[in-house]
């Protein structure tokens, strides 16, 4: 009993020193680790993958977030650091030498210099015109890569394989993969968030504030924004890594400045201003992306106009919503009542790309017209059971997680 | 009192045909508090921004501390010594009143290429922070995000901030400005008491503030400065009276 009662305190204590922040960001990555565990009971990988692409971008939009939120510079050339992280892990590894120690430090040191050459220039600029460099440095790399002959050019270059990690192949497991990019992303975040609350990063801030008192206080604006840039371009580098390494390909189309769009809009979407807010943004635009693509080719017709409402009505992301709602703090039980609502819909989307993969299984192994009526309806079954029952379930035993905390707490 | 902490030299500076400092040469001795008065668009501000590298001058020279800090950028010429407020408030308003203070502390103590540790644990950041803010009297305001604080104590802070630089010079630009009487008593008592440790140039439109305050008056009068003295020896000057004060009063 005293047992018990010294681990809920420790448990208690641990929760109450974590911001709300920190608290969101741990229920996403609590999300986040499903996918494996749902997929050995259901089979199919497909959830996997796209569990993977998540928290690939989420890295990526966290390392954005550093530029965009943090220190007021709208990168409109982000993804090209996902292109050079991914080219350069690529292209050692198809001159044999794919092991962890030197493809992973190609991917960031390629990153990283390609950040310190191209924001010497564009950090001395502001507003629109860093906008106009990023996106002129972005399609620079763009069509670099597309001229890269002997590494694929515009075809885009196919990696021997997953990067070896001391000698083994371990990362060709997707469980192991899955966790590595999670682990990776936990990571991502941490940095992020102890960076933010850094002196370095209290100047960031500062310099977005008010640049003017800054100066008068004694600090040059160049070399603060400049290193957050390196950090911002060697993170999305990291991203790079692990999404040519998901793939074993890389190919030019990573840097298209559509793909430093979407990177954009993930952030904006989640909420810039927070950390979970961009992993949430990730989260909403890819299951967007999969949910409407599967309803019509012409999902971009639907997309566009939510994201103009979510700009126009939620300031903020849908973390400015929460933040509205919930008026600045929240009880735990709220705190998980939202997250069951999340996880709902989460549900719902990995419900349906569930029975997509078996449906493509099935097809694909030639279970063909005669069957696939059958299985179509198998499928629609299926859906609308993990929809009502799966949904029902998760907010059920959330909400009853939600009163017992609710309960311990105001003993 | 003797030495010149700061001393302008044939300073000059024109926004097209408009002279707003014209040939200007001025004294600042070490331990005086100097004030600058003059009607509007004397050009003050102009001459403050100037010292305090926010304005590039055309001409002249300006030397703080025995060195020539005509081209030094703002940053740099802080590191010397020099802090100053601003005649529209300049604050971080998504920071809360310590941490706008810390940052300020944070500037000349230590590098801010640090990665890792919470700034907001720095014993040597919130230490002389919380000290600054107790002579101004926002101590128990501390928590507060700047840009939730009342006008009168966004004027505080940003003293507050100049004080946290332990500047050798503190140039004040209108800290009354859009004050209420009650307020501007309270700012001229914290700064009587700040008189004794700093040197301080203060531009300022109330005279009874500014008579209360200075050591040395300078009157400037269309980008000239027209008299330097004691408040007695300015108030009995006749070219002053004819220029500025008969208006006045």
């Amino acid at each position: 009993m005293a047992t018990a009662r010294s681990i809920r305190d420790a448990a208690a204590t641990a929760l109450r020193t974590l911001t709300f922040d920190q608290r969101m960001a741990a229920g996403l990555f609590a999300l986040m680790a499903l996918p494996p565990l749902l997929s050995s009971v259901l089979g199919g990988s497909y959830l996997i993958l796209v569990g993977e692409r998540v928290m690939i971008f989420a890295i990526a939009a966290l390392s954005l977030e550093l530029l965009v939120g943090v220190s007021g510079l709208v990168s409109f050339g982000h993804a090209a650091f996902l292109g050079v992280g991914a080219y350069g892990a690529g292209i050692v590894a198809s001159h044999g030498l794919g092991t962890l120690a030197i493809a992973l430090p190609a991917a960031l040191g390629a990153a990283a210099l390609f950040a310190l050459t191209t924001g010497a220039i564009a950090v001395r600029t502001r507003g629109v015109y860093f906008i106009m460099i990023t996106l002129a440095f972005g399609q620079m790399a763009f069509f670099v890569a597309t001229s890269l002959a002997p590494y694929g050019g515009d075809d885009g270059l196919t990696w021997p394989t997953r990067t070896l990690v001391l000698g083994t192949r371990i990362l060709k497991s997707e469980t192991a993969f899955f966790y590595t990019a999670l682990a990776l992303l936990i990571g991502t975040y941490v940095l992020v968030d102890r960076l933010i609350g850094s002196r370095f990063g209290r100047v960031l801030r500062g310099l977005t504030d008010n640049e003017m008192r800054m100066q008068a206080m004694g600090f040059t604006p160049y070399p603060y924004r400049l290193a957050a840039y390196v950090i911002a371009g060697t993170l999305c580098g990291l991203a790079g890594f692990l999404l040519g390494n998901q793939a074993e390909f890389v190919s030019p189309a990573y840097m298209h400045w559509q793909r430093s769009g979407e990177l954009i809009i993930m952030v904006l979407l989640g909420g810039t201003g927070t950390l979970y807010g961009p992993i949430l943004g990730t989260l909403s635009f890819l299951m967007l992306e999969e949910t409407l693509s599967r309803l019509t080719e012409h999902w971009k017709v639907i997309l566009g106009p939510l994201l103009v409402l979510v700009v126009l009505f939620a300031k903020g992301g849908i973390a400015g919503a929460i933040r509205a709602w919930q008026g600045g703090s929240m009880t735990p039980a709220q705190l998980i009542a939202l997250q069951a609502l999340v996880a709902r819909q989460g549900m719902h989307a990995a419900a349906h790309l569930w029975c997509r993969s078996r449906m493509e299984l099935r097809q694909r192994s030639g279970t063909l017209a005669a069957s696939s009526q059958r299985v179509a309806g198998e499928v629609a079954a299926r859906w609308k059971t993990y929809k009502v029952v799966g949904g029902r379930l998760v907010v059920r035993v959330l909400a009853g997680m939600a009163l017992a905390v609710d309960r311990w707490r105001r003993r | 009192m003797s030495r010149p902490i700061l001393q302008l030299k044939q300073l000059s500076k024109s926004f097209g045909a408009l002279k707003v400092t014209d040939g200007t040469d001025l004294d600042i001795l070490a331990g005086e508090t100097h004030a600058i008065i003059g009607p509007n668009g004397a050009g003050k501000t102009s001459l403050i921004n100037q010292i305090s590298g926010a304005l590039a001058p055309d001409a002249g020279h300006i030397i703080f501390d025995d060195r020539d800090v005509t081209h030094l950028p703002m940053p740099a010429r802080a590191h010397l010594g020099l802090a100053r407020s601003f005649q529209i408030t300049h604050v971080l308003p998504r920071f809360t009143a310590l941490e706008n203070v810390a940052l300020a502390v944070q500037a000349r103590s230590g590098s801010s290429f640090r990665f890792w540790r919470p700034a907001a644990q720095e014993e040597m950041l919130n230490g002389p922070s919380l000290e600054a803010l107790g002579a101004v009297g926002l101590a128990d305001r501390k928590d507060t995000s700047a840009g939730a604080l009342s006008h009168g104590e966004k004027r505080r802070l940003e003293l507050a901030i100049a004080l946290a630089q332990a500047p050798k010079l503190l140039l004040l630009d209108e800290p009354m400005a859009g004050a209420g009487a009650e307020e501007t008593r309270r700012l001229v008592e914290m700064l009587k008491s700040l008189k004794p440790r700093f040197t301080m140039v203060l531009v300022e439109h109330d005279m009874q503030a500014v008579f209360a305050l200075a050591d040395r008056i300078s009157v400037l009068v269309e980008g000239r400065i027209i008299a330097t003295g004691s408040p007695q020896a300015v108030r009995q000057d006749a070219a002053v009276r004819a220029a500025y004060l008969g208006e006045a009063t």
